[in-house]
């Protein structure tokens, strides 16, 4: 203690050298004004009361808080400490909840709330989240933005010239758009200013293109788009009509080059009935699609996206095929042929690698196509259980 | 004890002086919980409140401390220490006492500590030179004025959620144009008190 006196002295002792020296060094002048104005001030007792007194009060204002810290500590529940620490911060509400730390208490508190809300970070968040709070995870299907619209500036026509802010809510202001057809995307970007995770770019004809890499579906995009032309779809449904227009097919045909002219040749190719015509746009059932892709390869103005990069074409593993010629039957372009009672082989100029084929070989000797791996997975599935049904049946007989 | 300025001293700052729609000061809190009468009546309270015992306590540390050190000018910092200790010990005791405010008023309780008027209550009852008792009436009538305004404001916001407001002006353009004509309407007050 004794020490800490004797250095204080000292360090006021240099501050007063100081404050003497300058006084020889430094033009005096006055402080303050009006009444209050001194003609000097001693700098030694300033500089020194200025130090001890924000000091004191500093140290004064440190031990209330803490004791009061301490006095009126509230417990807050640990899990939603480790919740938070697992979520993915994006502030994005694609859970429903106005923030990250309203979901965290929610999930932890709520046994209600389920634990795989947050999709920005994913399944494996999901799954933490479940250990943290004894939930049980759902299985997360991926959600991806979809930009229901094809029209870049090449392929449909402007009403007039827009010159204002560039963003679409602003657009759309200037008597809904700038864009011929009022369905279509305006194309200004609003959606990539508020992507979070960086997903959207604009392209260079005026149509976001979006990352499904970095995309998380957290419909951020889908709430802020003026023209409601983006989507957010199980990211496995890849043939979408990429058209929102539901003008007259002439009407659609005139503003853009891409736009559902509602002919329903998608209606009648489908083998699954997925299409539907309704108010002259046709609309694909997510629910019934199979992703063949064949009204892809069919639709006229091309206003059906197909999101599958590519399609590999189907092939016949001649050992397995016992000749039923089924695949032949449920060929749509006739790509499939042979004798009956013999292997049958495909004409891969004529296929278009839709996987109907793969899915209703009734031996899985039909590989090579998208969906061959899961179609093969289903069917060992199904073997491996009649096997265990069997051996079942076999103990209780 | 002279009754009769005291009362001028609280009308003047709540009506003629009233800091938001005279001064302009405090605005954020201002447009921020205004948006529902229950935050606003809650922040208004906490508001006031802590005013008068910072105004109080800024007095105090003033009169017997600064001015016999001769160091008057630290003031400004001071006073900021003085109240963002406050707002941290009543933010630390609400999180404790009355957990539902405190969510209510969330981050705002925070944006009290760098407030302008918390401030400039006791700079101006320092430069003044109000006695102790006329701090904190004049503190007491600032927060009257500031609770008034909220008050005023978060009725007419609530009904104006109902309006058929052009959509540029909806929200935060429509809550400054009602503040300038709120404010036109006090500008009736000038003169009524001259101190």
């Amino acid at each position: 203690m004794h020490d800490i006196y004797q250095l204080i002295a000292e360090f006021t002792g240099v501050l007063q050298q100081i404050a003497d020296i300058s006084r020889h060094l430094l033009p005096q002048a006055g402080v303050g004004g009006e009444i209050e104005a001194k003609p000097f001030i001693d700098l030694g007792p300033l500089m020194k009361w200025t130090l001890i007194f924000l000091f004191g009060m500093s140290t004064v204002f440190g031990f209330v808080l803490a004791f009061a810290a301490k006095k009126f500590a509230v417990k807050v529940d640990p899990r939603v400490e480790q919740v938070l620490g697992t979520l993915a911060h994006a502030h994005c509400g694609a859970c429903g909840y106005a923030g990250c730390e309203q979901y965290a208490v929610a999930v932890v508190n709520d046994p209600k709330v389920s634990p795989s809300l947050c999709t920005p970070a994913g399944e494996k968040a999901a799954a933490k989240i479940a250990v943290i709070t004894g939930k049980k995870a759902e299985i997360l299907i991926p959600m991806f933005a979809r930009v229901m619209c094809q029209g870049n500036v090449d392929l449909s026509k402007n009403r007039y010239k827009y010159e204002g802010v560039i963003d679409c809510r602003a657009a759309i202001i200037a008597g809904g758009g700038d864009k011929s057809c009022v369905y279509g995307c305006l194309g200004y970007g609003t959606c990539e200013k508020v992507c979070p995770f960086g997903a959207i770019t604009m392209s260079t004809l005026n149509l976001p293109i979006i990352d499904e890499h970095k995309c998380t579906g957290c419909r951020k995009c889908e709430s802020v788009c003026p023209k409601k032309v983006i989507e957010v779809l199980p990211g496995s449904k890849k043939v979408l009509v990429a058209c929102h227009s539901k003008d007259k097919g002439p009407d659609t045909r005139k503003n853009c080059q891409v736009g559902c002219i509602s002919c329903g040749i998608c209606v009648k190719i489908c083998p699954f009935e997925a299409p539907k015509v309704d108010n002259n746009l046709s609309v694909i059932n997510v629910e019934k699609c199979r992703v063949c892709g064949l009204c892809v390869t069919k639709c006229p103005t091309k206003a059906i996206a197909d999101f599958m990069p590519s399609r590999s074409k189907a092939a016949i593993a001649a050992e397995k095929c016992i000749g039923c010629s089924i695949c032949a039957k449920v060929c749509p372009v006739n790509a499939s042929a042979g004798e009956a009672k013999k292997p049958h082989a495909i004409d891969q100029v004529k296929c278009v690698g839709c996987g109907i084929c793969t899915a209703k070989c009734p031996v899985q000797a039909i590989s090579g196509t998208f969906n061959a791996q899961e179609v093969f997975a289903a069917a060992a599935l199904k073997k491996a259980r009649a096997a265990e049904k069997a051996a079942e049946a076999k103990t209780n007989a | 004890m002279d009754f009769g300025k005291l009362f001028e001293l609280v009308v003047s700052s709540s009506l003629v002086n009233n800091y938001v729609f005279t001064m302009f000061l405090g605005l954020c809190i201002f447009f921020g919980v205004t948006k529902k009468m229950e935050t606003a009546i809650g922040m208004s309270i906490t508001f006031t409140t802590v005013m008068m015992i910072s105004a109080a306590l800024s007095w105090i540390v003033y009169k017997f401390i600064m001015v016999p050190l001769n160091i008057e000018f630290l003031l400004i910092i001071v006073f900021i220490g003085i109240v963002a200790g406050l707002v941290q010990g009543s933010d630390t005791v609400m999180r404790k006492v009355t957990p539902d405010l405190y969510n209510k008023l969330g981050i705002y309780l925070a944006l009290i500590s760098t407030n302008c008027i918390i401030l400039a209550v006791p700079l101006q009852s320092v430069g003044n030179k109000y006695n102790f008792i006329e701090t904190i009436a004049f503190a007491f009538g600032s927060g009257l004025g500031f609770s008034l305004a909220m008050i005023i404001m978060a009725s007419i916001r609530e009904k104006l959620e109902l309006a058929d407001v052009p959509v540029p002006f909806r929200g935060l353009p429509m809550a400054f144009v009602i503040t300038g004509l709120i404010a036109l309407a006090f500008t009736g007050f000038s003169g009524l008190i001259t101190l």
